[in-house]
């Protein structure tokens, strides 16, 4: 059973009074602790498809089995409660909270999930560590450098040790060495067993992936 | 999420921007301050006009001389011309009635008041032995004036507590003579200070028998009659009893007023009650309206974060934690400044009574209550709309927001 089936997935976003087939007829199915680039120019559907796999949105039609659970005809507090405990999310631009530190903000997915206060200091501290943050524990996002704020990120998406990770342009705000530093550390974890989805227009970042998903006007073109 | 959490969540997004969070708090304690002061101002009015008219006595029925027109115009009034006078004998036939305890008749005038060649200006109050009782006035030195034929007084004098010392200083007074316009009357007690009540103050008199205050201002009409019923129960019955005992007695002419201390507390009671709901209905504008500074201010928030919403949704954050949340900050917002705005209110009442000692500015507890559950009631009500929009964003389009 693959951790992630899409069948026959449709987006339509209405436009005025046009249109728009963000995604038509995809199929696609995932093993667990694939590493997966999804790529294609910008308007392929591709941060779409992303938001789907991360049940921030819903297709207009077709079925999404995670973990072989349908999972598009979810409540809304049933979706959340997914992304909390199976998803972790990396954008592109860290979407840090810039008045919480950086322990703070690796402890907000366990502060939503109600996890007791000592629980997450111990995990915090852990991560921080890991991380090489250990020094920024108490340091605000403008405080940090870009490498050091997705680090944050990262170690906050990873912090309750979800089943995939789903990166949108996780390097798109880096230079080059620190974004070559962030992409090892996914790599990292999609090693220790954890499914890793990038998203990218990136070529060469890409094709540091396993699979190459292409997508070009809402299909997929390649899958290799 | 926890409500520990959440409260936590609440209070670093407060103090995370304090510029807005401190107006919003000003804002909302100027609502609660004004209720605070002035209901006290308006409470305190109340109270002392109450106190005032309370230490005129107890269950007091007044007579006044004359009628105050209520019926309009009385054609038989124009014919028959002046009022009767109401005479020491109208009073005295008032002490036999069942439902009264004591009667003291009044009149009232000014004169000259000299001893030892010390000599000023004084109110002469003219009353008999059961004046004291009746207006509960206790005596610092000496005794009041004897119970005696009421047509015939004996030249005693009992002085305020302010012309005994402008009069004898540090020395003895009981005993003394004074002169009085052109009489001497014997000192024979001194009455405890007491201070101004309803314009007569007590401290600045000086009381002797009516009949030597009629002798003196050569009048045989009464300033006022004061009763004292026997209980409160039996107010209404001795004022009816009063007024048909005075018509009979002046051939069936109802020419005297008789009003209740009850019936005057009671309509001063309402009015200025009603004063200080009008007060605090004046200021519970300014709550609502900080009411609407905070869904305002809310409102801004959530657009402000929209992108930190879109996240919390994305880390798995339901819906109800993200209104709870924004509720949560609202709710303390309004706290905090129900809170500051109760402090600076009873500061400003203290600061009246500090200027105004005679003056009992003590907010009422109703409108510290109403005051303090308004603030929190308005902010919280006007927090929800915020709070359900940030519930209800769509997490794609709120995290595509920088």
């Amino acid at each position: 059973m693959p951790q992630i089936e899409l069948r026959s997935i449709e987006r339509v976003f209405t436009l005025g009074d046009s249109e728009v087939h963000a995604l038509r007829t995809l199929d696609l199915a995932v093993e667990a602790g694939e590493y997966i680039a999804i790529m294609g120019p910008s308007g392929s559907g591709k941060s779409t498809l992303l938001n789907l796999l991360g049940l921030l949105d819903r297709p207009n039609s077709g079925t999404y089995l995670l973990e072989g659970r349908d999972v598009t005809t979810l409540t809304a507090e049933e979706q959340a409660r997914v992304r909390r405990e199976r998803i972790g999310f990396v954008f592109q631009s860290f979407h840090l909270v810039p008045r919480l530190t950086a322990a703070e903000n690796i402890a907000l997915p366990m502060m939503l999930a109600g996890i007791p206060h000592g629980e997450r200091s111990r995990r915090v501290a852990q991560a921080l560590k890991d991380y090489g943050l250990a020094s920024r524990a108490d340091h605000r996002p403008d405080q940090l450098s870009g490498g050091q704020r997705q680090r944050v990120a990262i170690a906050r998406a990873t912090i309750m040790h979800p089943a995939m990770i789903l990166a949108d342009e996780p390097t798109g705000n880096l230079d080059r060495a620190t974004g070559e530093d962030v992409m090892g550390l996914l790599e990292g974890l999609n090693a220790s067993g954890v499914t890793l989805i990038v998203v990218t227009h990136d070529a060469v970042l890409g094709n540091r992936a396993r699979r190459r998903v292409a997508m070009e006007d809402g299909r997929k073109v390649e899958d290799r | 999420m926890k409500a520990a959490d959440v409260v936590r969540f609440a209070t670093r997004s407060a103090t995370g921007y304090p510029l807005r969070t401190a107006l919003l708090i000003l804002a909302m304690a100027i609502g609660v301050a004004a209720v605070v002061t002035l209901t006290a101002l308006g409470d305190g009015a109340r109270r002392y006009v109450i106190n005032e008219f309370s230490a005129l006595g107890s269950n007091l029925v007044i007579v006044l001389p004359g009628r105050s027109e209520t019926r309009g115009f009385n054609p038989a009034n124009a014919i028959t011309g002046t009022p009767r006078d109401l005479t020491i004998d109208d009073a005295q036939s008032l002490a036999r009635l069942p439902t009264v305890r004591r009667v003291a008749p009044l009149i009232i005038g000014t004169s000259e008041i000299s001893a030892g060649g010390k000599l000023r200006e004084v109110m002469i109050a003219g009353t008999t032995s059961q004046y004291a009782e009746v207006r509960h006035l206790a005596m610092a030195q000496g005794r009041f004036l004897p119970e005696e034929d009421w047509s015939r007084g004996s030249p005693y004098v009992v002085l305020g507590a302010t012309v005994r010392n402008d009069l004898f200083g540090s020395e003895p007074a009981i005993g003394r003579l004074v002169r009085l316009g052109d009489r001497r009357f014997r000192v024979v007690g001194v009455l405890n200070p007491i201070g101004t009540g309803l314009g007569m103050n007590s401290d600045e008199i000086a009381i002797v028998p009516v009949s030597l205050a009629q002798a003196m201002f050569n009048s045989n009409t009464l300033f006022r009659v004061l009763i004292e019923a026997r209980h409160r129960e039996a107010i209404e019955p001795a004022k009816a009893q009063v007024l048909k005992q005075l018509t009979e007695r002046h051939e069936g002419e109802e020419d005297v007023t008789v009003i209740t201390q009850d019936a005057v507390l009671a309509t001063f009671d309402r009015l200025l009650g009603a004063l200080t709901f009008g007060v605090a209905g004046i200021a519970a504008i300014s709550l609502a309206v900080a009411g609407i500074l905070v869904m305002n201010v809310m409102l801004v928030a959530v657009t402000q974060r929209t992108s930190e919403i879109g996240l919390l949704k994305a880390l798995g954050a339901t819906g109800g934690a993200i209104r709870n949340a924004f509720l949560a900050e609202a709710a303390m917002l309004s706290l905090a400044g129900a809170i500051v705005g109760y402090g600076l209110g009873q500061l400003g009442s203290a600061l009246i009574r500090h200027l105004y000692p005679t003056f009992p500015a003590y907010p009422p507890a109703w409108a510290v209550m109403a005051g303090l559950g308004t603030a929190l009631v308005t902010g919280v009500l006007f927090g929800v709309m915020p709070a359900r929009h940030a519930a209800r964003m769509d997490p794609v389009q709120a995290l595509a927001k920088r």
